[in-house]
């Protein structure tokens, strides 16, 4: 149906899809973890926070699951290269995430206050620390993992753990704690009922969305001005085999803002990045709930579709050898796989939009401290 | 290659998944049974059926988060771990996972949020279909697993292209049907069926020996001896065999499993016990039973069942062959265009994976001896006494498990499951058996494949990623320390919700008519009030 150029440049947008669907939905609930311990201080505070994303985070949480499986299908060199590449860190993610999912649930087993301060913590790690790393590793990304394949097309690293964080990579990693925390004091803002933990919510999200626009312009400034960057040289063959080793890269200074001078249309991307979250502020300070949702999520969609577009047609370069770099043209699945993948996603994914958005009608309405104390489903 | 890092990978990859798969039967066995308990709730309207739905539902979510929770470090633990796996099979190996969580995990994770948040904002027959999607989602995740973990048996529809380096879909229909994912399919999901069946019925038998909710376990029993009883049978009938015939490592795991080290004449003796002794390639002390194994693997009294020297003799002519494919692999590298080196490798391609086996041995395999291949073609053969003593336990446990929910069909037949203490003694003793012979069976096929991650096409010690010891020790303390608290904690939780019954205080919040904003009244199901044993 489509070529195979075709199929890869749908896949490389399918990825983006996932990647800022997992941050508009499980970013909230990352972003109220986050939040939790600071903007709850009663059992029932913090009992209201928590089923504001009770009843539909798991759901949220599969967008980041389906991502590792999609990116596996469809870009298997990345999958490869970039979990094995960033291996502590993702054991890092891995194990703060694996608190999530047993605080949410067993937290409200025992009244113990020590047992419950114990879980709100985790939570506050489960959400904390996964939107530091995945901002960190989107910073080693974007200037270039030290990894090099060999004629086998097997991955050796020589990097460090301690190597991951750069000042830029950690401009990047507080951005996207930043972005989620907006995202999760927006969500706050809409679904739990006024009150103290409705006021709180609303001043880290003012500080939230300032702490966006500033880190979104370092980290512009960082690309423009250092040597971050990469271009490939030589001829490019868009429906070649997927084999890395045919490509040569150099690092290139500014590199990644070459696409906008060719495609000024690109710059969407970065000015909803910033005016999402100039809107979300607005939204938030004003009291417009609605207005502070839509801001954080034009905010987060984005800031991760700049990154995308910057790099194209890149999408994990080689710090360290010329001809690893893994692109848009040299990582895919085969052709066959890619076709394949496309028609279940076309027919599966509006399938799960409609059950989710049914999900979520169902549990509208803002959470209130009447029935966190009365309804005995509620965590 | 580091054989520590490869043993390291194994051991935690080995640790996580079976770890995981403590959960994950319970999860597939209670989702369906909580569809069969909430219908009988909606079919008969009677609120006693509603507070055991809720009840057993209350045990579902305490399992159901873990398995949630160790199912996120399954699904990036081949990138992380298994990288040039995930890189040589990720074209036919990714799509099963990623249609996994497109059309399995999404199901079960956004209406198990609805199931649990949802009993005030739904009808009945409404929230018994959201728990129905639960199931459907639970089950239909399993078929996509067991997909993947089928081909890895049983590689079909795929090839290697010297140009990418790695195995590529040509027929994905052929990936789907597998007959061995099929099987393991069935198998599988009527093995976590049992298992849960076999808690009901434990803990609901607990309570009949301790005099204490009676009537939900009474009835719960019902539900557990008629579900485990088809599920008991589905495992050992439609069990695992089907498959032993078709690929020479299956035929491998079948000589193994039997501790056959010589092909028999047909029809086979089934061994029943004896002692592998591995050095000397014999098994002391037999005793066999005369053709049945002939008969249960070939279905015929003419089919042979080949031995391990049999099997061992042509896996050592598949590494000569494989040997040349692995030589026009490498020349086409420098040069694809090579139409000669192009047909040698058409010609020995499907022998390449065991060319690769001799990569454990010698750095370049076209480098062997003729002895060197004669003495790793014994590679292929996996831990025989592994191997013919976890079936054996497995097997067994599979009988008593048809015996426990046949007398307990009887009993419960007959209205004397209440009072036959030596069969509700026997339910509680029974608890732990499911989980033994799962996780045996997964040992079983896994340890079985070795010295293959891909049979065939990938032996294990190429498949890991390029780590260092230091790291992989890190992470599987860190593994162990945060699941084994987990489980602690999980145990616990379990044990205090059986010991607080089914009736909590919160059963009766439910009347409360000014419940607040979204409480929706209406909505709100009748109150489970005291209900007479």
């Amino acid at each position: 149906m489509f070529d195979y150029e075709t199929l890869r440049i749908l896949w490389w947008g399918l990825m983006g899809v996932l990647l800022i669907a997992f941050a508009l939905t499980d970013g909230f609930d990352l972003g109220v973890a986050t939040l939790l311990p600071f903007v709850a201080r009663t059992d029932s505070e913090r009992r209201m926070v928590i089923n504001s994303v009770g009843p539909t985070w798991e759901g949220n949480q599969v967008w980041f699951i389906l991502g590792g499986g999609a990116i596996f299908a469809a870009w298997p060199f990345v999958y490869a290269v970039s979990f094995s590449g960033f291996y502590l860190a993702m054991f890092l993610v891995l194990a703060a995430l694996i608190l999530r999912p047993v605080g949410f649930k067993y937290r409200s087993k025992r009244p113990d206050p020590r047992w419950r301060s114990g879980w709100d913590w985790a939570l506050f790690v489960g959400g904390v620390v996964p939107a530091l790393v995945f901002g960190v590793a989107v910073g080693n990304v974007l200037s270039g993992a030290p990894f090099r394949l060999d004629s086998d097309l097997r991955a050796f690293f020589d990097g460090s753990f301690l190597g991951l964080f750069t000042p830029f990579t950690l401009i990047c990693g507080l951005l996207s704690v930043a972005m989620l925390v907006l995202h999760g004091s927006a969500w706050l803002a809409i679904k739990v009922e006024h009150g103290p933990v409705h006021d709180r919510a609303t001043r880290f999200g003012t500080l939230a969305a300032i702490l966006s626009l500033v880190l979104f312009a370092a980290g512009w400034a960082f690309v423009a001005w250092t040597d971050i960057g990469f271009r490939i040289v030589g001829a490019i063959d868009p429906a070649g085999p997927s084999n890395p080793l045919r490509t040569t890269s150099e690092i290139a200074a500014g590199a990644w803002l070459a696409n906008y001078a060719l495609h000024p249309w690109m710059m969407i991307a970065p000015l909803l990045g910033f005016g999402g979250a100039v809107v979300a502020l607005i939204g938030i300070r004003r009291r417009i709930e609605s207005a502070a949702f839509a801001g954080s999520s034009a905010s987060a969609v984005g800031i991760i579709a700049t990154v995308g577009l910057s790099m194209f047609p890149y999408i994990l370069p080689s710090s360290i050898d010329a001809h690893s770099s893994l692109t848009v043209w040299n990582a895919s699945s085969s052709e066959k796989t890619l076709g394949i993948m496309l028609f279940v996603t076309v027919v599966f994914l509006p399938i799960v939009l409609a059950y989710t958005a049914w999900a979520f009608k169902l549990m509208w309405g803002r959470v209130t401290a009447h029935e966190v104390a009365t309804n005995p489903d509620f965590y | 290659m580091d054989l520590g890092v490869i043993d390291l990978s194994r051991l935690q990859f080995a640790l996580t998944a079976l770890y995981h798969f403590l959960f994950v039967p319970l999860t597939l066995g209670l989702s369906m049974m909580l569809v069969i308990m909430e219908s009988v709730y909606v079919m008969t309207n009677r609120p006693i059926w509603r507070v055991i739905t809720r009840f057993w539902g209350r045990i579902f979510a305490i399992n159901f988060v873990l398995g949630v929770a160790t199912g996120l470090t399954m699904e990036f633990e081949f990138g992380t771990n298994w990288s040039y796996f995930s890189h040589y099979v990720g074209d036919i190996f990714g799509a099963p996972l990623a249609i996994e969580g497109l059309m399995a995990f999404f199901l079960e994770a956004t209406f198990v949020g609805i199931m649990f948040f949802g009993w005030g904002r739904l009808s009945k027959l409404g929230h018994l279909l959201v728990t129905a999607m639960v199931a459907l989602g639970t089950n239909l995740s399993a078929l996509w697993i067991l997909i993947a973990n089928g081909w890895m048996q049983n590689p079909v529809g795929a090839k290697f292209n010297p140009e990418t380096m790695r195995m590529e879909v040509t027929d994905f229909g052929a990936v789907l049907f597998n007959p061995i994912a099929q099987a393991k399919f069935v198998h599988t999901v009527s093995a976590g069926y049992v298992c849960a069946a076999v808690v009901v019925l434990g803990i609901s038998a607990f309570w009949l020996l301790t005099d204490r909710y009676k009537g939900v376990a009474r009835r719960s029993m019902t539900v557990a001896a008629a579900f485990g009883l088809a599920a008991s049978l589905s495992v050992v009938v439609l069990g695992d065999e089907s498959g032993y015939a078709l690929t020479d490592n299956q035929k491998m795991k079948l000589a193994a499993i039997e501790a056959a080290w010589h092909t028999a004449p047909a029809p086979a003796g089934l061994t029943l016990f004896g002692v592998p002794d591995v050095a000397a390639r014999e098994t002391r002390y037999e005793v066999q039973i005369p053709w049945v194994l002939g008969l249960i693997a070939t279905r015929s009294l003419d089919g042979t069942v080949t031995g391990m020297s049999e099997l061992v003799l042509k896996a050592q002519e598949r590494i000569t062959s494989g040997v040349v494919a692995y030589d026009a692999v490498e020349r086409l590298k420098t040069d694809p265009a090579n139409v000669v080196q192009r047909a040698r490798f058409e010609a020995h391609k499907r022998d390449l994976g065991y060319a690769l086996l001799l990569k454990r041995h010698v750095a370049d395999p076209r480098t062997a001896s003729p002895a060197l291949i004669a003495t790793t073609a014994w590679d292929v053969v996996p831990n025989v006494p592994l191997m013919f003593w976890s079936f054996r336990i497995m097997a067994a446990i599979g009988v008593l498990m048809i015996a426990l929910f046949g007398a307990a069909f009887v009993l419960t037949s007959l209205r004397l499951h209440t009072q036959t203490r030596w069969f509700l003694k026997l339910a509680v003793i029974a608890i732990p058996l499911p989980w033994v012979a799962i996780e045996l069976g997964w040992m079983l096929a896994e340890i079985g494949r070795q010295p293959w991650a891909i049979e065939g096409v990938l032996p294990t010690f190429l498949a890991a990623s390029s780590l260092t010891r230091g790291v992989l020790w890190t992470t599987i303390i860190g593994f162990t320390a945060i699941y084994g608290t987990l489980a602690v904690i999980e145990v616990r939780l379990i044990l205090a919700t059986i010991r607080k019954g089914p009736f909590e205080h919160d059963e009766d919040a439910y009347p409360v008519p000014d419940a607040g904003p979204a409480g929706r009244g209406a909505a709100r199901p009748v109150a489970a009030d005291p209900i007479p044993a």
